[in-house]
């Protein structure tokens, strides 16, 4: 690894040590121990059986798609699924556990070493170690500003699945970070056995931070917890090493803790004091027998695997023929691959018969023209106006001459605005580009015929001029004249 | 083994009790007397034997991802010693 990714201090540089958490929501109707819904934004307990509220007696019976769901994940991260894992009970006491202890598994997960492939901004790739993924129940939510001396719980999230994906302290920037999270997020859509959505706490994000001297051993750690959004991951990692470094150089000690993120200040703080938060002492949970999978199960999970996006790219950049930087901007969401594929391929229906679109125009017209375009209306790609057909329709118009690249981009606004076909609009408008050689003729006899002057300066060696000519029999056909055909005929009639 | 009066203390507050000071002694020595009883086990040579984790040989049930619960605020907060607008309301914990 170079050295740029050093933290110049005031004694001399830093490595910073990064290592993250992630608690991803397991996409499931009910939750992992109860048949209580998981839907985000319920009323306040109405998503909570007696399970979920830890009534004496109720005992927990485990969701077997939350199951496959963790199995499946696993398996796209290239790790090692254990087919006997535990269950066992993490013992705290806090308002919105009300059971005292959380259900998660400890010593045997369900899923082991795995790893994830990042994708750099200079277009490298690093891998990053999963140390393991387990399977636990997420607590209930408190809210402590709805009352001056009292804090609100609601159980809704009490129960509720979640997969704990652990990596390797392999990171040593923020932007690493920041790639990681973003990498994983997709691969979990791909799979869609995570949301990922971080508004809605989906996908939250605990950051392990640690500074040391290159080449010493690990420094000692702080863990900044729930951090809900990729740039705040990347804010808090920053703030924290720099804070560290601090400590460090003005002969301070770093004190092994739980800090919380504040974005409107874009720091950390730590925790009140709880000296015994550490101190979980898990157990197996009595309730519940270890979880066997056995290999056919494994195997039919596996058969289930889509198109991850380390392949999807891959495929892109061989069978398409696109730049490893198109290629990842279109792999990053699942939607936007199928739609890209989409494009090219042709949705088969209103049909023009055309297959073997230019991947590489249709790329540039997904990524500049239609990604701007929805960025701009504040739109996903689920909710274009233009559909995959429709653009990859009026790709085909450009490739078979009917319309300039030039015309299709207002024919684009005009789809983006209306949803209508690019044909019809192009026959509504008359905007057909003038290939007829005969038509154009016309209109360059008649330009060259006011602008006697200037055709004996073009002739006279001043070439530059073609260009005005250009422009002038544009102006009078309106845009639609060939331009290939069009500079052919003016080279013809302007020679001397 | 023996605990002494400070790993009671933890305990007690890690088990959220309150116990006096004036308690710990006798309690030290009654946790002890319970873990030298049970630490009669490690007579038993358990080398090579699998750790039994349930009396019936049975795998972990499981129930499939249906929604068969909920929608029960009332009996959830019934017992609550306070609840407004659906929720449970408790002294402030501020983080």
């Amino acid at each position: 690894m170079s050295s740029t990714h050093l933290i110049k201090g005031k004694t001399g540089e830093w490595e910073v040590v990064i290592g993250l958490e992630v608690h991803a929501q397991v996409t499931s109707k009910a939750k992992l121990f109860s048949g209580a819904a998981t839907a985000f934004g319920a009323e306040p307990n109405t998503q909570v059986s007696l399970i979920d509220a830890a009534m004496p007696g109720m005992l927990p019976v485990i969701n077997g798609w939350c199951v496959e769901q963790a199995v499946k994940t696993g398996l796209g991260l290239n790790a090692q699924v254990n087919l006997h894992s535990v269950f066992d009970r993490k013992n705290y006491f806090y308002a919105d556990l009300p059971a005292g202890y959380q259900i998660s598994q400890y010593l045997q997960p369900i899923v082991g070493k795995g790893e994830l492939l990042l994708d750099l901004a200079d277009g490298k790739s690093r891998t990053v170690g999963i140390t393991r993924l387990h399977l636990e129940m997420d607590a209930g939510k408190s809210l402590h500003d709805q009352h001056p001396s009292q804090t609100y719980i609601d159980l809704n999230r009490s129960g509720v699945a979640l997969m704990e994906i652990v990596s390797e302290p392999d990171m040593r920037t923020a932007e690493e970070a920041g790639a990681y999270v973003r990498k994983l997020r997709s691969i979990l859509r791909y799979l869609g056995t995570c949301d990922g959505n971080m508004e809605e706490g989906s996908l939250r994000c605990d950051c392990n931070v640690s500074v040391r001297r290159p080449g010493q051993p690990y420094g000692t750690r702080t863990e900044t917890k729930n951090v809900n959004s990729v740039r705040f991951v990347m804010a808090a990692i920053e703030h924290e090493a720099r804070r560290q470094i601090e400590v460090l150089e003005s002969g301070g000690t770093i004190r092994q803790e739980t800090r919380l993120f504040d974005p409107n200040s874009g720091t950390t703080r730590a925790m009140r004091g709880k000296e015994h938060a550490h101190d979980y002492r898990y157990f197996p949970d009595p309730d519940l027998l270890p979880l066997e999978l056995s290999e056919d199960e494994v195997a039919r999970i596996k058969a289930t695997l889509p198109e991850l996006p380390d392949d999807k790219k891959k495929r892109f950049i061989e069978q398409h023929k696109l730049s490893a930087f198109d290629a990842g901007i279109l792999v990053s969401e699942r939607a936007s691959a199928d739609f890209f594929e989409a494009v090219v391929t042709g949705d088969g229906k209103l049909g023009d018969g055309k297959t073997g679109r230019d991947a590489k125009l249709a790329a540039n017209w997904v990524i500049n023209d239609l990604f701007g375009r929805l960025n701009a209306a504040g739109k996903d790609i689920t909710a274009s106006p233009v559909t995959a057909g429709q653009l990859g329709r009026l790709i085909g118009l450009i490739q078979d001459g009917t319309i300039s690249g030039r015309i299709a981009k207002d024919v684009f606004e005009i789809m983006f605005e209306t949803g209508k076909d690019p044909l019809k609009i192009v026959e509504e408008k008359g905007l057909r580009q003038v290939s007829d050689t005969g038509a154009l003729e016309a209109a360059i006899d008649e330009i060259l015929g006011a602008n006697v002057e200037k055709v004996a300066e073009y002739r006279a060696g001043k070439d530059k001029l073609l260009g005005f000519f250009v422009g002038q029999v544009m102006k009078k056909t309106g845009g639609k004249a060939n331009p290939g055909v069009l500079n052919e005929l003016l080279k013809k009639k302007l020679a001397p | 083994m023996a605990l002494d009066r400070d790993t009671v203390r933890n305990i007690a507050t890690l088990a959220r009790i309150r116990v006096e000071d004036n308690e710990l002694d006798a309690l030290a020595g009654e946790l002890s007397n319970i873990l030298t009883f049970v630490e009669q086990l490690n007579e038993v040579d358990t080398k090579g034997v699998e750790p039994m984790t349930s009396v019936v040989a049975m795998q972990l049930p499981r129930r499939p991802d249906e929604v068969t619960d909920g929608n029960i605020q009332n009996k959830i907060l019934a017992n609550a010693p306070e609840g407004t607008r659906g929720f449970f309301a408790v002294p402030k914990v501020v983080e």
